[in-house]
């Protein structure tokens, strides 16, 4: 089994309303020095087998067509654990989507 | 003119959509979201609400209902779609139209009569309006903000695609005050504000949205 990490964030030119209220929270917490707070979404997705090219090119299609839109949204997807044995994840780290 | 409206898990104005529909001359055709098949109806309606429970997106899981499959394959024979608020969400994500709908800049929900100026009358659903007619209808959302990358923003402006744009106060952040936009056909619109709870004096806003369903009638009667 291979555990895969999807990490969606809003665009950086897409305003992020979230984001905002949670800056706007920070220093009446008395959190200081704060610039920006951008918020996203993480899924992890647990496959069966072992890390592949194929299911690692299956997950990005999982992304782009379910778990971000691509309209608004960039995406990673990372290996972030492998629960068989001996097979050592890849370097994966992806560039995020256009 | 059977006009079907679909029902999602989570859809919250399907009744008064089709309420509408008859109140404006046509036969309003109940459309069950797990059901791929449009039962031969003329047009559809994709009401607004927060179908599946707006898990992961607006509208990103309703996309992928068996409904759907029909509703995009008849949009792309020029069949008319009209999607309310949480239609319009939905039919963002099935990219029957462009650009996404963003939570309120302001991050609360919105909930206003709210003026609007019909700047599209060449869709089905706005036939009945005049050019520019400026109307007022109900608006109630919490993720109306339309975006777009510039370039769409300019496809849409520059071929007459929006279809109603917000007078006075933006209430969502909307890009260009969009508050409604249709595809390059003219058949599939999405609109923000709410149309079908203005169509009787007793209760909202006044009449102004009856003009979105009784087009289609009229159109069909021709």
């Amino acid at each position: 089994m291979a555990r895969y990490v999807v990490d969606v964030m809003p665009k950086r030119e897409i305003l992020d309303p979230q984001g905002k209220a949670v800056l706007g929270a920070l220093p009446r917490l008395g959190f200081d020095g704060v610039v920006d707070v951008r918020q996203g979404k993480r899924f992890e997705v647990e496959v069966e087998g072992d890390v592949d090219d194929d299911r690692l090119a299956e997950v990005r299609r999982m992304a782009e067509t379910l778990l971000a839109n691509p309209v608004i949204e960039d995406f990673v997807v990372t290996v972030d654990a492998v629960t068989d044995e001996a097979t050592p994840p890849p370097a994966v780290g992806e560039e995020p989507s256009a | 003119m059977r006009i079907g409206v679909v029902t999602f898990p989570g859809s919250l104005d399907d009744v008064d959509a089709a309420r509408a529909v008859r109140l404006a001359g046509g036969e309003a055709v109940a459309l069950w979201h797990g059901d791929a098949d449009l039962h031969g109806v003329d047009a559809v309606v994709l009401p607004g609400g927060f179908s599946y429970g707006d898990y992961l997106r607006c509208g990103a899981i309703s996309r992928f209902a068996p409904v759907m499959t029909e509703v995009v394959a008849w949009a792309g024979r020029g069949m008319p779609v009209l999607g309310i608020c949480n239609g319009f969400q939905i039919l963002c994500e099935s990219h029957l139209l462009p650009g996404a709908l963003i939570r309120n800049d302001h991050r609360k929900f919105a909930c206003r009569d709210q003026r609007l100026r019909i700047e599209n009358n060449r869709t089905p659903w706005t036939w009945s309006y005049a050019e520019n007619a400026e109307v007022t209808i109900v608006l109630k959302n919490g993720e109306g903000g339309f975006v777009a990358d510039e370039p769409t923003l300019e496809r849409l402006e520059g071929e007459g695609r929006v279809v109603a744009r917000y007078l006075g106060d933006n209430p969502n952040g909307s890009l260009h005050d969009i508050a409604g936009i249709a595809n390059e056909q003219g058949n599939v619109v999405g609109l923000m504000p709410h149309p079908e709870h203005a169509v009787e004096g007793l209760t909202g806003a006044g009449t102004d949205g009856l003009g979105f369903f009784a087009g289609l009638a009229t159109l069909a009667a021709r």
